[in-house]
């Protein structure tokens, strides 16, 4: 019914309620085999001593989160002082999605908005242009952004021809780059969630604000908003968690210096660099640190779960 | 109305075009100040959209709106100081009721204590003191319809417009809503425009009612002038139940009108503009207006048989089929004295209608 008079509570009733338990079996099958004993396995490495050139040794101890927080000298004997190369290198990930939620929300928003209100008959193909970037793989994509931005590339290529630059923009290699190439990967996530969002607003309730005296704005901050908060919110997790972690495009477009978690972990785990327990401990804090952001935003959503 | 009644509205020659589709064709109406106005029609007949340009909603393709005077027509929704009581409600679901009911007071600068004083004072008018601080989709259907009318008479609009709020409610609290709604102008003394399919209520609250069909007003007038002297096909057959035939017009002296109505049997009544001597008319009778006798009286009544008696409680509906000519409907009061005029079917009667009950339709 329309009008916010839906009542809530169950909708299926008690005939299928037998069938309905198995529903879930598949999907726990999966999810403790490729996901709980994964992370099951990151917890217990995390407290292990490395074995050089990969591997653990079956000896806990805290050394990778040490590592991690502390620098303790050269040869691991001196008094902890808090060391920031790794802590600013988390820094640095979580201003990074944060800038590329925010970006991808004031694009995002607008462009999901307008999609939600064409006619139905052409939604779905704005949609289905949305998603098009995503028939090609991500690295692909991610390798085409630095083609694209490189010192010789088109993009350099363009503004000198028309003189609005006389040198080469030196994009690549910046946390710019990286910005472009996060915000890219994920714009489409934070679309998606607001278009469904808003296509099930109802706009009389617009139209009602509007009758009672509220601006345009003031219907947009006080009624649509609260209303779509929830897609809002999915879009948001959507874009920030995977920028978090994400390694392809910080690795690709930022070299060296723009280092973001995803690629400090990565590291970890191949090459000779590698340290499997300061990886899974990385790992492990990085976990933590989606998990209170999510927790945070959940409790948002409930707060802003309309009907209910 | 008198003369010197202030007009609230002023409709002028408003057309609505969609492309080449004119869904409104030359509507002209007044609407008076403190006036229970209803737009009456079938679904589709532009009733809504001419509610809708009111409100601002709607842009209008040619003519004019006037509130009090001032043309309105160029002012977006929220610069118009009228209020709307939505279909569905509209309620805003993540704001309380009170909330709810103070948000347009708060939109026109009220403090937010000022705004929830005035709503709770609206809530009480609607006696839904209680239910202040509840969400909307807490409450029921009717609850909600006046949450909605609360939140539409909190800023006292100038005039009120309702787009078939009671359609959703079911026929008993649709009836009580009538008389509170109608109460509730009449204690506000605010202009409402209603817009309704429902033809009973239309009747059952309104001052005035204008009766639309396919983008095109048909009739104008107060609730029993528009049933009494319906002015066309349209609205005999919209408004209530009538027995339409056709006649011809044998001839017409005296400003009253003899036809011809099959089988050598002939009625005269009020002759109308545009009927002339000769033509094939249409002819309404309400069902009630006429009387079921066995013996024919004065010459006027016209003879049939009976062909069947339903019983519908409050009244008794009775089939006659008129001797060479259509075949009608008459309802007799369910009382000791119209149950003595029943004919058992197969049996002949004689039909006798009230003065000025047969009506003769121009279009």
């Amino acid at each position: 019914m329309a009008g916010g008079a839906v009542s809530g509570g169950s909708a299926a009733s008690d005939t299928y309620a037998e069938a309905r338990q198995w529903l879930l079996v598949p999907s726990w099958l999966v999810l403790g085999i490729f996901v709980l004993a994964p992370v099951c396995v990151m917890v217990i490495y995390s407290f292990l001593t490395k074995e050089f050139r990969g591997g653990v040794i079956w000896d806990p101890t805290l050394a990778a989160y040490d590592q991690f927080f502390f620098d303790r000298g050269l040869f691991g004997d001196g008094d902890p002082k808090l060391q920031w190369t790794y802590i600013s290198i988390f820094w640095r990930s979580i201003w990074q999605a944060g800038l590329a939620t925010i970006l991808s929300l004031l694009i995002g928003f607008p462009t999901a908005y307008y999609i939600a209100t064409r006619p139905s008959s052409t939604r779905t193909l704005w949609v289905f242009l949305i998603t098009i970037p995503y028939w090609v793989n991500l690295l692909i994509r991610t390798v085409s952004m630095k083609f694209l931005l490189r010192d010789e590339g088109p993009l350099n290529g363009f503004l000198m021809n028309v003189g609005l630059i006389n040198d080469p923009l030196h994009i690549i290699n910046t946390n710019l780059a990286v910005q472009l190439g996060l915000f890219y990967s994920y714009l489409p996530f934070m679309v998606l969630p607001i278009y469904a969002a808003v296509e099930r607003y109802n706009f009389t309730l617009s139209e009602a604000a509007a009758d009672l005296y509220a601006t345009k704005w003031t219907t947009l901050r006080r009624i649509l908003l609260p209303a779509v908060k929830p897609g809002v919110i999915a879009g948001c997790i959507l874009v920030f968690v995977p920028s978090l972690g994400a390694f392809l495009a910080p690795d690709l477009l930022g070299g060296a210096k723009n280092f973001m978690i995803g690629s400090l972990i990565e590291e970890q785990f191949k090459g000779n660099a590698g340290n499997w327990p300061f990886g899974a401990a990385a790992s492990m804090i990085l976990l933590s640190m989606v998990m209170i952001i999510l927790l945070i935003l959940s409790s948002q959503r409930r707060r802003a779960g309309v009907d209910q | 109305m008198d003369d010197a009644a202030k007009i609230a509205v002023d409709v002028r020659d408003v057309y609505k075009r969609y492309g080449d589709v004119t869904v409104l064709h030359q509507i002209s109406l007044a609407i008076y100040d403190n006036e229970f106005f209803t737009l009456l029609g079938p679904s589709g007949c532009g009733k809504t959209t001419l509610l809708r340009m009111i409100a601002g909603f709607e842009d209008v393709s040619q003519g004019g709106i006037y509130l009090f005077g001032d043309e309105i027509k160029a002012l977006p929704p929220h610069k118009r100081p009228v209020n709307t009581v939505f279909q569905n409600y509209a309620l805003f679901p993540h704001m309380t009721v009170l909330e709810n009911v103070g948000f347009g007071l708060e939109m026109k600068g009220r403090s937010r204590a000022e705004a929830a004083k005035r709503a709770g004072e609206m809530l009480e008018l609607v006696q839904l003191s209680k239910f202040a601080k509840r969400k909307p989709a807490q409450l029921s259907g009717g609850q909600q319809q006046r949450v909605a009318l609360a939140r539409a008479l909190a800023p006292s609009p100038k005039v009120l417009l309702l787009d078939e709020p009671l359609s959703a409610l079911d026929l008993k609290l649709r009836k009580a809503m009538q008389i509170e709604l109608k109460h509730i102008q009449r204690e506000t003394g605010i202009t409402f425009i209603f817009v309704t399919h429902d033809q009973e209520e239309a009747l059952t609250m309104s001052d005035r009612i204008a009766v639309m069909s396919a983008g095109e007003l048909q009739q104008l007038g107060a609730p029993r002038d528009i049933y009494e002297y319906p002015r066309n096909m349209f609205v005999a057959n919209f408004i209530g139940d009538t027995n339409l035939f056709e006649v011809s017009v044998n001839k017409i002296t005296n400003g009253r009108a003899q036809c011809h109505i099959g089988g050598g049997q002939e009625l005269t009544t009020d002759a109308v503009d545009g009927v002339a001597v000769g033509s094939k008319v249409n002819l309404s009778v309400r069902p009630e207006r006429m009387i079921l006798s066995h013996q024919s009286s004065d010459g006027e009544s016209l003879k049939g048989t009976v062909t069947e008696n339903i019983f519908i409680g409050t009244d008794i509906t009775t089939l006659v089929d008129l001797d060479g000519g259509p075949k009608i409907t008459i309802r007799t009061s369910n009382t000791e004295r119209g149950n003595k005029r029943l004919i058992e079917p197969g049996n002949p009667a004689f039909v006798t209608m009230e003065a000025g009950a047969a009506r003769l339709l121009a279009d």
